[in-house]
């Protein structure tokens, strides 16, 4: 039995939090691995006047379900514990203790910021912060993909996504996570427009691509929905729920809808 | 009997110690179990394989066959699983015409343990063995190392443990066919939600001294979510960079061609 489960990957496949401890020629090396990965995944979308941000909700560690019912969305930065008043959005995915830990802390900061200057920190400024947060953990990292979302000072919906020591940048979509590589093509193609050509508009390299437009509240609802039910086929870490925040100027709204269980 | 071929033996193992990592082989992650009844035995399956975290199929057959009586459900390496079951299946035929009696059970659970233990563990076949013969109704596990065991309630498989919670809380002795049916299928859609190495349907064959009934998708518990739009792409969307054609007349330069008759004379194919 045991040399069915060793034959786990250990690049790609689910993580464990301790390693066998490597036999060298006298003694025995004990070693404490800190980091787990708890799957999942988490999209981004920004629209014209909106913020789409969606995450599924299943908490792994290697081939066992921890909940289904973990989200790994956040708001930050209202000024109660219910978050009813936040204007922004966290996602964070990969290890799970490290995104709970960065959004106490990121909405610390927050919270600070909007006593010492009497108003709610502003997406752009909520962003620079969290990447020298992430950044001030260079050599111990949170080891998770995090994204922020919220509204801009022109009331256009934004969206920034990080690697795990900070390196950040503002994009109209992004997909992180476990099956983040399965989505993202995905959503080059249906958000971006990316090699779609409008038909008969040339010969060759003279084609014109497809006009770019950003897409309506509903459309991104639909590609959302159907990039995370196409994950969950194939991923065996995504499913169960899809949490989805809705960004726009009125504030915040939350749906669950369901996923594959298996 | 044949082997394996070893000559990239070498070559590989050096590769492999410059950091080259080992190509990943696809895994029937799995839950499988068995569970004899009166007058017969079932054997249950899920149709998920993996490889790595990602679903490689989200239906295949776990139930490999081995003689008409007897079945076989395979865990671990996907390719280990189907040939063994697949070289034991054929030596087993040929040993029931050299002996003129129907296989027995135990013979197929011996060649093989026998067959696995020569390779020691390297052959990744997990296997639950069930079958009806003249003495009587049997249900083993084979190990990839080689042990096994005897047992009226078998399960393996990464859901293994998921399965035999089920089959410790509601297996009882005396069961009939259906509730037989019942519980493996139970057992088996317990690995399924819970176990991330299992997905998708449920399968099962029933063994009975009259005759084996194979239920392919007896539950289909995870059709898939229909998509919310189309995705269709108008014509012409795909740039097309460069564009040539061949006449039929000129296709002889590139293909060899034969013309087939028409009606008279038709080409002798499998129908």
């Amino acid at each position: 039995m045991a040399a069915m489960f060793s034959q786990n990957p250990l690049m790609n496949g689910p993580h464990y939090a301790t390693t066998d401890a490597p036999k060298t020629n006298n003694y025995r090396e004990h070693r404490f691995y800190p980091y787990t990965d708890n799957g999942g995944s988490t999209l981004a979308i920004s629209g014209a006047d909106f913020t789409v941000m969606a995450g599924d909700t299943r908490h792994t560690s290697g081939y066992s379900i921890n909940s289904r019912m973990e989200p790994k969305l956040f708001k930050i930065g209202g000024t109660t514990a219910d978050q009813h008043d936040a204007t922004i959005v966290l996602s964070v995915c990969g290890f799970a203790a490290d995104g709970n830990a960065l959004r106490d802390q990121l909405d610390t900061v927050c919270k600070i910021y909007r006593y010492r200057h009497g108003k709610a920190m502003s997406a752009n400024a909520c962003a620079k912060r969290l990447s020298t947060i992430l950044y001030g953990k260079r050599f111990f990292p949170y080891y998770v993909h995090a994204m922020l979302g919220g509204i801009d000072e022109e009331g256009k919906g934004v969206v920034y996504s990080y690697d795990p020591v900070g390196s950040y940048e503002r994009e109209t979509c992004r997909a992180g996570g476990a099956a983040g590589s399965l989505i993202m093509p995905f959503l080059d193609n249906q958000v971006n427009f990316k090699n779609q050509y409008a038909p008969g508009s040339g010969v060759g390299h003279n084609l014109q691509e497809r006009e770019r437009r950003p897409l309506l509240l509903s459309e991104v609802e639909t590609v959302v929905k159907d990039a995370f039910d196409g994950a969950a086929e194939r991923h065996i870490e995504v499913g169960d729920s899809l949490q989805m925040f809705i960004l726009t100027k009125d504030g915040i709204e939350e749906k669950f809808l369901p996923l594959k269980k298996d | 009997m044949p082997g394996f071929d070893f000559s990239n033996y070498n070559r590989n193992a050096a590769l492999h110690a410059q950091g080259m990592p080992l190509p990943k082989a696809t895994s029937t992650g799995t839950t499988i179990v068995g569970c004899i009844f009166d007058g017969g035995v079932v054997i249950a399956a899920d149709t998920r394989a993996t490889s790595g975290p990602i679903v490689a199929d989200k239906n295949c057959e776990k139930l490999h066959y081995i003689a008409p009586q007897i079945w076989c459900a395979g865990a671990g390496t996907a390719a280990d699983t189907e040939f063994t079951t697949a070289l034991i299946s054929s030596q087993l035929e040929l040993h029931a015409m050299s002996t003129g009696r129907k296989p027995r059970v135990v013979t197929c659970m011996t060649m093989l343990k026998q067959h696995l233990f020569r390779y020691q563990g390297h052959i990744g076949a997990y296997l639950v063995v069930a079958g009806v013969d003249p003495t009587g109704t049997h249900l083993f596990t084979v190990h990839a190392h080689g042990s096994t065991d005897k047992l009226p309630y078998v399960t393996m498989g990464s859901g293994s443990l998921a399965a035999m919670s089920v089959f410790e809380s509601k297996w009882k002795a005396e069961l009939t066919q259906e509730e037989a049916v019942e519980l493996a299928s139970q057992a088996i859609l317990a690995g399924i939600w819970n176990d991330l190495g299992s997905g998708s349907n449920v399968d099962v064959a029933v063994i009975t001294p009259e005759k084996t009934t194979l239920k392919r998708n007896l539950i289909k518990p995870n059709e898939k979510a229909p998509k919310l739009q189309s995705y269709k792409f108008a014509r012409g969307t795909t740039a097309v960079l460069n564009e040539k054609i061949i006449k039929k007349s000129e296709i002889g330069r590139y293909v060899s061609v034969q013309e087939v008759p028409l009606e008279s004379d038709k080409m002798e194919v499998d129908s």
